[in-house]
């Protein structure tokens, strides 16, 4: 941390939960973050251990063969017969057929992958990928300020702030999608708002004598755009919160100097504070775009029937269509197209890190 | 008067102020005229026509809705308990110890927390109709296991996660010490490192329970017509129509949520938060 770090963000407490790379630690981190708690603080590995520990880490097996089996069984038995097992199922299932109504023959065929990458189920998973970009960028777009504005506020002010960003994350994901279907629907508060509007208009248009048309409500939600909106509405405190986190770390003394040297706010900002805060921003990207590809609710509750995404494809086939193996095929491209996301941006870090 | 504004007070600015308006009226607007138009008494449920509590009276008699919400919380419930317990264990695995296949194993925990969370439903409904049949007519508390399994499965990783965050700031001299002073292995335990885990653990804790809460695609694919959830009831409910009962059901669930969370920050209080720096200003 640097000098310049006021007491209150110690206090605060969201930011150690990020990892300044993204991985799994960060999509948890964020999801840890997001807990009710403050608790979760902790002080990254390299400033609690290491060096202050009289003993290593981690010890070998050895004589606590005892404990070492306490501990590992109960999670690792867990982990297999309640996790590995019913996604190697799914796997298995991937390459097979249905042969009856209830029977599904494994029969190593590829024939369920090729049929996901027929231009129908390609314009699907494309979808999903572009709704996803655009999601992420809008909510980098949105929260960036945010962030900002947060992470240069007072202590005090900040603790309040990150309230107000993470309280909307404590509601149900299914009432928030409610509460946003009241708002968009034709009869919606927005519509009612705009027709109030416009009526005033069409008032102030009559008095000079000019005639407007009736209002006729906008058609805003049940097609893509409601599920853009949606998805952004949702994962917005997902970007905020890393990149408050990386901006909280940065040396403020950069920016005055920068500033001292004569740039204004906008150059410092693009070439000081951007470039420092990007394992930050890739993170944000990273915890934002990987939900939105898979996101279920929001296009099935918000989006028209050509605004399908790739899970909601796969929910049919479980459930209306009862082709298991096409959907566990479709499902393992869900799973690759996450984890190359994963491994890109793993792989950025890395080249920024050797850079 | 004010404070002459200093280059850094970005806050100040009202550009920025403008932006965070815009954005507090983005997040909150929906959820707020959703709780405010659960009191309004009219079917229509858009124009403002006084107030009545008469949806949440058709809420508390609606007896499936009662049940879907005792289910909830029996099964947030139990899958806490447990998912605490194992994530806990599973943090003091890879804190401690150095083992042939740790690094296969920290990638296999960190799955459930980066697998689509549809991926997880369609391959537990297959794995409870398929290979372990779940038995859904059995009596009330045991056919809310496949949905309380499948919530330990996704939420025990997350609390590993934050337990271990927890870990990684503990001071192994003190554990010496404690052997020193003659300390069995339970003993250290229960007296050193269960103190030094309790934030993360009830961090760990109120994360779980909120995973559990608030999941809804996973439940929907391990749940039967007899299990259902709140969020699953509510879902029905919402594919229907949009209705006031609907808002007062979801009101009830923010108020809930919210106290919930006001109460654990309260029980933990600021004790909790400055005791890992009162513990690093002891050592040198």
């Amino acid at each position: 941390m640097g000098e310049g770090d006021p007491e209150g963000v110690e206090g605060a407490g969201f930011s150690s939960n990020f990892p300044r790379q993204p991985g799994p630690d960060a999509l948890a981190g964020a999801r840890a973050a997001a807990a009710p708690s403050t608790a979760s603080r902790s002080p990254s590995p390299a400033r609690g251990g290491g060096s202050k520990s009289a003993l290593p880490m981690d010890e070998p097996v050895g004589r606590s063969r005892g404990v070492f089996a306490v501990l590992a069984s109960p999670p690792v038995l867990w982990l297999v017969v309640f996790f590995l097992v019913p996604l190697s199922i799914i796997w298995a299932y991937s390459f097979g057929q249905n042969i009856s109504l209830t029977r599904i023959a494994v029969d190593g065929s590829l024939g369920n992958y090729a049929h996901a990458l027929r231009p129908l189920y390609l314009g699907i998973i494309g979808k999903s990928l572009w709704f996803a970009a655009v999601t992420t960028l809008l909510c980098l777009i949105v929260g960036f300020p945010v962030a900002v504005a947060i992470s240069f506020a007072s202590p005090r002010t900040k603790a309040w702030l990150l309230l107000l960003v993470m309280l909307p994350f404590w509601t149900n994901l299914l009432i928030r999608t409610y509460a946003l279907m009241a708002v968009l629907r034709t009869e919606g508060y927005v519509n009612a708002l705009l027709g109030f509007g416009w009526k005033g208009l069409a008032a102030l248009a009559a008095l000079v004598g000019l005639h407007m048309p009736p209002f006729t409500p906008l058609e805003l939600l049940h097609n893509d755009f409601a599920v853009v909106f949606g998805l952004v509405y949702v994962q917005l405190p997902f970007m905020v919160l890393p990149l408050y986190a990386a901006l909280d770390r940065l040396d403020r003394s950069l920016i005055e100097a920068s500033l001292d040297l004569g740039s204004g706010h906008l150059t410092a900002f693009a070439r000081v504070v951007i470039p420092l805060a990007t394992p930050g921003i890739i993170s944000g990207v990273l915890v934002t775009l990987i939900p939105s590809i898979g996101a279920y609710l929001t296009p099935d509750l918000l989006g028209g029937p050509s605004s399908m995404m790739i899970a909601n494809v796969i929910e049919r086939q479980f459930k209306a269509a009862d082709d298991w193996p096409f959907g566990a095929a479709l499902s393992f491209l869900l799973m690759y197209l996450t984890f190359a996301a994963m491994a890109a941006q793993a792989f950025a870090g890395r080249r920024r890190r050797s850079a | 008067m004010r404070s002459p504004t200093g280059p850094l007070d970005y806050l100040r600015r009202w550009p920025l102020q403008v932006w965070l308006a815009t954005t507090a009226v983005f997040l909150y607007a929906p959820l707020i005229t959703l709780m405010a138009f659960s009191f309004n008494d009219s079917k229509r449920n858009i124009v403002w026509r006084g107030f009545t509590l008469k949806y949440y009276a058709l809420t508390f008699a609606d007896a499936d809705l009662i049940q879907a919400f005792v289910n909830s919380l029996t099964i947030a419930l139990v899958s806490t308990v447990v998912s605490t317990i194992l994530g806990a264990m599973t943090a003091l695995l890879m804190w401690r110890f150095r083992f042939p296949g740790k690094a296969a194993l920290d990638g296999a925990l960190g799955l459930p927390i980066v697998v689509p969370e549809i991926c997880m439903g369609v391959a537990m409904l297959v794995f409870f109709t398929e290979i372990v049949p779940w038995p859904t007519e059995a009596p009330w508390p045991l056919n809310l296991g496949s949905i309380i399994i499948s919530h330990i499965s996704f939420s025990f990783s997350f609390v590993a996660v934050v337990v271990r965050g927890r870990l990684a700031s503990f001071d192994r001299s003190l554990e010496e010490a404690a052997r020193d002073l003659g300390a069995g292995e339970w003993r250290i335990f229960r007296e050193v490192l269960v103190p030094h885990m309790q934030p993360g653990l009830i961090a760990g804790a109120l994360l779980a329970f909120t995973l559990s809460l608030d999941d809804f695609v996973i439940t929907f694919f391990t749940s039967g017509p007899d299990t259902t959830t709140f969020p699953i009831k509510v879902y029905s409910m919402v594919r229907f129509s949009v209705t006031p009962e609907v808002n007062a059901a979801s009101t009830l669930l923010i108020i809930t949520t919210v106290a919930l969370t006001a109460l654990a920050l309260w029980l933990q209080g600021p004790g909790v938060t400055q005791a890992p720096q009162a513990g690093e200003g002891l050592l040198p």
